[in-house]
């Protein structure tokens, strides 16, 4: 059965090489993979800044969309992730055909990372980097509600020229948080200086994350510094774009 | 001294610019670290968490039940209960208490709910002089200062800052010692011990079948304060109840540990009444007050939950906002993940709805807290009511007003993507915007922002699927 690319909205418009990847990683493993045409974006931008009568909205398109489809439904990002397979469920419990709707479609959603190793039990992927120290941030919806980050760490760890070292205070926020980065730009930019810091006491030359939103947001600060540490999601590691990309 | 900042952003602002929270992340990290290894030196601390919790919650369910049965045995023990609806009814209460009783100083051992209903303030403006005698809440009191942690009061303070203190303020040798300045403040505090009329306290715990309190120290100020004068009066808010000392027991295993990673605190004090015949000390008169300040509608409403707190203040320290705003910044008597729900539950929106939206949602309190409490689910509760009430910034409601509606219209999407890439071309330089007009330069201040793709993800697929 083919699997079902949710690819999220922000990797739709602002890193649709990481979209390309997943999908060239998935189809390495063995899968088939399909792109709901339709998709935009699951509602947690709305739901988190407390506007639920928009994120509802896009709760009922997003289940629409997907329900209308077989297989497992796999995102690159575990907040999204949690944001369907948690929160959505939660919004739609006064309205028991949505509700149910909501439960058919969470049961079938799963974080990239989750996907590859609890599912399909992938153990390598290639082809990696040629030669890269990266650090893994682990991000906190998919930490706290999904149970994920040995998954992708372990990943990386089988990924041929990849170096993975600690990153002290991996499980601390790095103060993306969504609209937070712009409702309290002050306290969110504190938040990454103290990630950005652990980052470069790392060694690392990748910061690598599981979700693009606090990718862009520490990618955005280390740019700022004109910092040589790249951020990249996981998938474009094990797809080999982080050699692509800098000619390794 | 300047006025207090209204906002919670211009607080933070002028904290971080003073340098008040430069001390706070350590601090809170290093105290963090402690709960977690006294967490896995217990085998039993995830029972335990869930028997505690399950203890609070059972409490709360019941709570006019064991708040009667509380009172009622309090009083048959020779205690004296009054029920203080807000704070201002609870400050004339044990106003007129010490005034009845000719009460000329009070000690007090360390209570953050008298902070909440600011009774040092009350007692100062009839005349009756107060001193704090908890270490953290007396250095509070000499600098004119607030409590910015609810088990560490001082959080914000350096040994340094402490030294300059006493030599100012007590007329002390300057010193940054720890154990030479705890000295110093014990002397001046055992002369206040001896002397006062009244001692107040807080309640950690109320035990309903004996009617006894419950008071967590490691100073043994709680016992000075407790049975040294004459009069002992507790303040306590109404949630503060669990049905028996068994229950008690089961909260105590996770309190310390929780809150500072002792496996107890270095003394728990049970306080059961007055002096009674044949007592070689303890106080003549013993004063329950119980407070509802909001307490009762918090009760009833969708974040009941948050009554079930222990005051360890385990989210606090592991918050990375607290870690960088500290506790002044949240403007009330409780600061942190706890603070940004209570307080708004408590006192309400109105004036406190910045509050639910100091959190990146990261979870890490719930995590951390000994009785599990969803703080973030509360947080996005509090945040929908803020939104009904029409708090969100205008920008912000519209913003994603428009955003909702293009997500709903798949080709509306489309275009809007498309739209995106076109913008974002023409403000980015070599793949980067450094500077976003309107409210994008919240982001850019600080950050540069990845320019849009050309081609976002769908079309690529479309590209090479052709659907």
């Amino acid at each position: 059965m083919a699997v079902q690319l949710f690819v999220t909205c922000l990797v739709n418009s602002f890193f649709p090489e990481v979209g390309e990847a997943t999908v060239e990683v998935l189809e390495k493993a063995g899968q088939t993979v399909e792109f709901p045409a339709d998709q935009t974006c699951c509602g947690q931008p709305a739901f988190n800044v407390g506007l639920r009568g928009d994120a509802r909205k896009m709760a009922v398109h997003t289940l629409d969309v997907l329900d209308a489809t077989e297989g497992p439904i796999v995102l690159p990002s575990g907040s999204c992730a949690d944001m369907i397979v948690h929160h959505i469920p939660e919004l739609m419990v006064d309205d028991p055909e949505r509700s149910a709707q909501a439960r058919r479609v969470a049961g079938r959603t799963r974080e990239l990372s989750e996907f590859l190793v609890d599912d399909l039990d992938v153990k390598t992927v290639g082809p990696g980097c040629g030669e890269c120290s990266v650090a893994y941030h682990p991000s906190c919806h998919g930490l706290r509600n999904l149970n994920l980050r040995a998954q992708a760490e372990g990943l990386l760890d089988q990924a041929p020229g990849v170096t993975r070292v600690d990153l002290p205070d991996a499980e601390n926020c790095c103060g993306f948080g969504g609209l937070f980065s712009v409702d309290m730009p002050d306290v969110s930019v504190a938040m990454m200086e103290t990630k950005l810091k652990n980052v470069e006491s790392s060694g690392a030359d990748v910061l690598v994350g599981g979700d693009v939103s606090c990718l862009m947001h520490l990618g955005g600060g280390l740019h700022r510094r004109k910092s040589h540490i790249v951020v990249k999601h996981f998938v474009e590691i094990l797809a080999g774009h982080y050699e692509r990309d800098h000619g390794a | 001294m300047a006025p207090e900042p209204i906002t919670f952003l211009g607080r933070v602002k002028r904290d971080r610019a003073s340098g008040v929270v430069t001390p706070v992340a350590e601090a809170a990290r290093r105290m963090s670290s402690y709960r977690v290894a006294a967490s896995n030196d217990f085998p039993l601390m995830e029972q335990m968490r869930d028997r505690a919790r399950e203890i609070r919650l059972h409490t709360l369910a019941n709570l006019d039940r064991y708040l009667a049965q509380f009172a009622s045995q309090v009083e048959a023990n020779g205690g004296h209960v009054h029920w203080a609806a807000d704070g201002d009814e609870a400050n004339a209460i044990i106003t007129e208490i010490a005034q009845a009783n000719e009460v000329k100083s009070v000690v007090k051992s360390k209570s953050m709910v008298t902070e909440e209903i600011e009774l040092n303030e009350a007692l100062e403006q009839v005349g009756i002089s107060v001193v704090e005698s908890d270490l953290g809440e007396f250095i509070v009191q000499l600098s004119n200062d607030k409590p910015s942690h609810i088990i560490a009061p001082v959080l914000h303070k350096t040994r340094y800052d402490i030294g300059e203190l006493f030599a100012d303020k007590l007329d002390a040798p300057y010193t940054t010692d720890p154990s030479q300045l705890t000295e110093i403040a014990r002397s001046h505090l055992r002369r206040e011990f001896l002397t006062a009329d009244m001692g107040i306290s807080g309640c950690n715990m109320g035990i309903a079948d004996s009617g006894t309190v419950v008071l967590v120290t490691n100073e043994g100020n709680g016992r000075l304060t407790t049975t040294a004068p004459r009069i002992h009066v507790t303040v306590m808010g109404m949630e503060r109840i669990v049905p028996s000392f068994a229950d008690a027991s089961a909260v105590l295993e996770v309190l310390a540990r929780a809150g500072t990673g002792q496996r107890l605190s270095v003394y728990t004090n049970l306080v059961s009444g007055p002096r009674r015949h044949g007592d070689p000390d303890g106080p003549d008169a013993f004063h329950v007050v119980i407070l509802d300040n909001g307490r009762s509608r918090t009760l009833s409403g969708s974040e009941a939950e948050i009554l079930a707190c222990i005051r360890c203040g385990a989210c606090l320290n592991i918050c990375p906002v607290y870690r960088e705003v500290g506790g002044h910044a949240y403007g009330f008597t409780y600061p942190g993940p706890i603070g940004a729900v209570v307080t708004p539950a408590l006192k309400g929106l109105d004036e406190w709805h910045e509050l639910p939206y100091a959190s990146t949602l990261c979870g890490a309190c719930v995590e951390a807290c000994p009785v599990r409490i969803d703080i973030p689910k509360m947080l996005l509760t509090l945040r929908s009511k803020a939104v009904d009430d029409g708090h969100l910034p205008g920008w912000l409601t519209f913003a994603v007003g428009r955003y909702a509606s293009a997500a709903t219209h798949p080709r509306q999407f489309r275009v809007l993507l498309k739209a995106g890439g076109v913008v974002g071309s023409m403000m980015a330089k070599d793949g980067w915007i450094t500077k976003a007009p309107s409210h994008g330069a919240n982001w850019t201040g600080a950050r540069d922002l990845p320019q849009p793709a050309k081609t976002p993800f769908h079309a690529r697929w479309k590209q090479r699927h052709g659907s």
